[in-house]
Parts: structure tokens; C-alpha cells; sequence
């Protein structure tokens, strides 16, 4: 299964650091990153996958909830199917 | 990978554009369920929605988590109780009280189905199945009723319009505060596989075990609109038939995904714009933003119109099965919008029923004073179900005669049912035309074999 995590919050340093770790923490791999600062607002999105992963998907977005309060950052995590569904036809 | 813009548009639309999944409603037929005694088809449709509707809530949370949309309601809707019920006149409730604990059971906010189709004629035991609804919506919580008094095939049955104004006017009493009537629709042309409550019902033409999906999103739609100010009325039909697209198609994933995890049919999406009371998921706001100054003045007609078709096509393209009501809804208490042109007096009863003329369904969620006549709450009805009728469209009517308020007085319904103020009804009699009874033939062009 593969999702999008979007970190949307204020710029400072370690976000990236602090997120790849979650997720190399549970073997979540990251297969495409894409990272921008639009309208002073860092912007993070990845595509992840839990194909050899040691978490579901419920339980990694418990733990990237629980970060994302802690850095001040939002964090979403949905399964790539809604985008796909919404943007390609 | 998709884009970053359209990743972050999805996700706006759900955190501040209020884009939702208004209901995931599994439909079951209930014949296989009508035994020798009232008590025993109670048992058996108690057995049958807890052991097919287990798991309705627990899939809708994990379907939720997962794609990060939320699903707000989850409700069941079964065959129209009154064919349950034909062998045991006067026990109509037993059958009532197993829907509503089986709800509960379950878990769903709500359950539809007490209902009869009368659009030609009524049988005694429809008569008494009738008779049975205030009653049976003052002693349950989550069931819905509804009755269907006509159709561009059959006509408009009388005898049953006359009826259903004591119904609505006791429905509103037995409640106290009027409740009972929010629980109850009247119909012209009914669908089948409608997941929106207070008119869902499993129809006899349907399988065994449905899911149908009702999404939502006027906010959606009206930050679409407000985004390109100086659009041409071409351009603003364009862009609402591409965003009710997109929003029908999460509305596909989800249908497509429940439907395979519940073990059950893949019925349709009813792409209906549905509003809440909260502020940005208004459809009055939306016919605003196209150029009104308050819903209900000259023009509001026409913006429905264009708003209901152009939803239509971008929904239909983008599900093979677009069922149920699919248009704009217009219920007043639930939409801050309206509430709010209610309020300052642009917005009339006779206005919203020029209206029900071009959008999907019909007068809905209307409080009213509570002495309005009986007569007159059965000849709002038959004008709404003229106009199914002779537009070959679905309308329904539900209208709540408030006890003991007033025009200028206020009803709180809270949730998602939200509020209303009172509006004037004429003050005109139709008492000897509904006293009348018989049927309104059906319109020529409703003979079209």
C-alpha cells in the first residue's frame, strides 16, 4: 500500500529529519519526496510505502499525529487513492 | 507522483472548504423477514440488520482514517416497512421498535424505511401503517419515515394528501417540539436507492444487500465560484460541473471500497450538494456567490438551476452508477444560507417553492407556525407534488408545524437538523379542495408507453 504524508507548517530546522526518522524507524520507505516553501509555509510531500513495513498505516498516522503537535507542523497521511481518484481520470 | 498543488487542494478541501462524505447507507430487503406473527418478523429483521450491518460503522472509521475524508453518518435503509407489516394492522410498532434497537445496536445514526407507497391507491393495512407514524416517530429515536402520495405515472392520490396533513401535524405534537416531523417526508416520484435521510428506503426493486454513498460539499463548490469573480455564467457552469467531478469521484473510491469490504452491491452515489448549519458549507451561500444579494430575490431560480444541472454533469461523469436524488438541496434549517435569508424576509415559502421547480428535491426542513391547519399542510404538499408530477422529477416535502410558536419565533433541531425560524404560510383556505379526495390524473405526458 502506498500514501502521501504532507507536512504543512512553519519553516525550521529538522522537520525532514525528525519525519524520515519516524519512518525509517518502522521501515516505511520513502519513494518520491518533493519539499517547497510556498507563501512562507513549508510545504513537505512524500510517497510512501508500507510494503516491508513493521506499522499500519493507523498506527504510523497515530505516531505522525503525535509528532506533527509536537514540532508545530501538520501532518496528513491518507492512502494515494483519493488523490488519484479526485485529479486523474 | 501527483502534483503538490492538487495534493494540497484535496487536503483544503476537506480542512477548510468542510468536503465530507455526508453518509455511507447500506439498503436490505426485508421480505425474507415476514413471518406468521408481528413478533416474529420483529425478531427477524432485529437478527437480520445486526448481523448484515455489523460492521457498517467500524468500515466507514477505517475508510475515513485512511483517506482522510470524513464520513459523517452511517445509516441502514430497508424495504418499505409497510409491506412488513400488511398481515398484522395495529401491531405496526413491534416492527418499528426492532428497526429503531437495531440501529442503535449497530450503531448507525440512522435507519429509513418506515415507509408506504400509496402514489395510486391504499390498501387497509397501508391505511393503518399510515395512521401508526406519529406514534411510532414519538417512540423511537433513529427511525425515519416516509410516504409516497404520487407519480407522473400514476397521478397524485388524494385521499393519501389529505392524510399525511394529520400525519405531519401529529407527528410534529406527539414529539413536543416538532422532531417527529423532521423525521417525515412526503414524496412525489420516490427513488430507490436514496442514502439521505428523512426519505431513504430500500426499494423492492433493489438486491438483497446495498451500499449506496451520499457525498457532500457546498463549500467546495462555492470557493470554486468565488476564486474566478469576474467569470461569465458560462464559465461559473464549467467550474462547478468540473468541482462536483472531483468530488464525486472520492465519492466513487468510497462506494467502490465499502461496497467491497461490507460484503455487499455496489449501488450508486448520490452526489447531492447536501449543507450543514456551519458557516462555508452553505448552498444559499453558493447562489450568493454567483450574484445575489440574499437568497430568495429575483434570480435565485435561475442560479438554481444553473447549480443543480452543472452538478448533474460533472457527477455523472465521474461514476458509472449516479443514483438516488443527485442535485442541490435546499432544506432552510440546515443551511446557514438560508436560515439567514429566511430571517431578514427574502426568502418565502412561495419562493422556495419556485425553486423545488429546478433543484433535486423539494420544501424541506420548513418550520411553520403550529396552528396551521391540517388542510393546509395537505395543500403545501399537493402543490410540491405537482410539481413532480407534471416536471417527471422527484419532490418531497418536509414541514414542521412547530407547537406553540409563531412567525418571528425560533426552533433549535441542533445537529445537523440545525435551526429555523417560523414562516408565514397563506392564510387562504384550501379546506374544501383537499376534502374532496379522489386522485389527480396522471399528466399526458406521463402516459408514455
Amino acid at each position: 500500500m502506498k500514501c502521501v504524508l504532507t507536512v504543512i507548517g512553519k519553516d525550521k530546522p529538522g522537520i525532514i529529519a525528525k519525519v524520515s526518522g519516524l519512518l525509517a524507524e518502522y521501515a516505511v520507505n520513502i519513494e518520491d519526496i518533493s519539499q517547497t516553501i510556498m507563501q512562507n509555509t513549508f510545504t513537505m510531500i512524500m510517497l510512501v510505502s508500507f510494503e516491508n513495513a513493521s506499522i499500519s498505516m493507523h498506527e504510523l498516522k497515530a505516531k505522525t499525529t503525535v509528532l506533527g503537535e509536537e514540532i508545530g507542523v501538520s501532518i496528513h497521511l491518507q492512502h494515494e487513492g483519493v488523490f488519484d481518484a479526485m485529479h486523474k481520470v | 507522483m501527483i502534483k503538490t498543488n492538487e495534493i494540497l487542494e484535496t487536503i483544503n478541501m476537506v480542512e477548510k472548504e468542510h468536503f465530507d462524505i455526508r453518509t455511507i447507507t447500506m439498503g436490505l430487503s426485508l421480505f425474507s423477514c415476514i413471518k406468521d406473527s408481528a413478533d416474529a418478523t420483529a425478531s427477524a429483521v432485529y437478527d437480520l440488520i445486526c448481523k448484515r450491518g455489523e460492521n457498517i460503522v467500524k468500515v466507514a472509521k477505517n475508510l475515513s482514517e485512511e483517506y482522510g475524508v470524513p464520513i459523517v453518518n452511517k445509516r441502514v435503509s430497508v424495504t418499505p416497512a409497510s409491506f412488513l407489516t400488511a398481515k398484522f394492522m395495529g401491531e405496526e410498532l413491534k416492527i418499528a421498535l426492532a428497526l429503531d434497537k437495531a440501529a442503535k445496536e449497530i450503531g448507525v445514526d440512522f435507519i429509513g424505511g418506515y415507509s408506504a407507497l400509496v402514489h395510486k391507491s391504499m390498501t387497509e393495512a397501508e391505511k393503518s401503517f399510515i395512521l401508526s407514524i406519529p406514534e411510532v416517530l414519538s417512540k423511537t429515536e433513529r427511525l425515519c419515515s416516509s410516504v409516497n402520495v404520487g407519480s407522473t405515472r400514476a397521478g397524485i392520490n388524494m385521499d393519501a394528501v389529505s392524510l399525511v396533513g394529520n400525519i405531519v401535524k401529529k407527528s410534529a405534537f406527539l414529539s413536543g417540539d416538532g422532531l417527529g416531523a423532521a423525521k417525515f417526508v412526503v414524496f412525489c416520484n420516490a427513488v430507490e436507492d436514496n442514502p439521505f435521510m428523512a426519505g431513504a428506503f430500500h426499494g423492492v426493486g433493489e438486491g438483497d444487500c446495498v451500499i449506496n454513498v451520499g457525498v457532500s460539499g457546498p463549500g467546495v463548490v462555492q470557493n470554486a465560484i468565488k476564486a474566478i469573480p469576474n467569470a461569465s455564467i458560462t464559465e461559473l457552469a464549467e467550474m462547478v460541473k468540473r468541482t462536483a467531478f472531483k468530488i464525486t469521484r472520492v465519492g466513487n473510491l468510497i462506494l467502490n471500497e465499502a461496497s467491497v469490504r461490507l460484503n455487499a452491491e455496489r449501488g450508486i452515489v448520490d452526489l447531492s450538494l447536501a449543507p450543514t448549519p456551519v458557516i462555508g458549507d452553505s448552498v444559499g451561500h453558493i447562489l450568493e456567490e454567483m450574484g445575489l444579494s440574499s437568497v430568495g430575490c429575483h434570480g435565485t431560480t435561475a442560479c438554481l438551476a444553473l447549480l443543480n444541472d452543472a452538478v448533474k454533469k460533472g457527477g455523472v461523469m465521474a461514476c458509472s452508477n449516479v443514483g438516488g436524488l443527485s442535485g442541490a438541496f435546499i432544506p432552510v434549517s440546515e443551511d446557514i444560507g438560508m436560515i439567514n435569508a429566511a430571517e431578514n424576509g427574502s426568502l418565502t415559502l412561495s419562493k422556495l417553492e419556485a425553486m423545488t421547480a429546478v433543484c433535486s428535491v423539494g420544501i424541506d426542513m420548513v418550520a411553520i407556525p403550529g396552528d396551521t391547519p391540517e388542510s393546509t399542510i395537505s395543500a403545501l404538499i399537493a402543490d410540491e407534488m405537482a410539481i413532480g408530477m407534471v416536471n417527471n422529477k422527484t419532490t418531497a416535502v418536509r414541514i414542521i408545524p412547530v407547537p406553540n410558536k409563531k412567525v418571528g419565533d425560533y426552533v433549535e433541531f441542533g445537529g445537523l437538523l440545525g435551526r429555523a425560524p417560523i414562516m408565514p404560510v397563506h392564510q387562504g383556505s384550501a379546506e374544501k379542495f383537499i376534502s374532496r379526495g379522489g386522485r389527480i390524473p396522471a399528466p399526458i405526458h406521463g402516459n408514455k408507453n
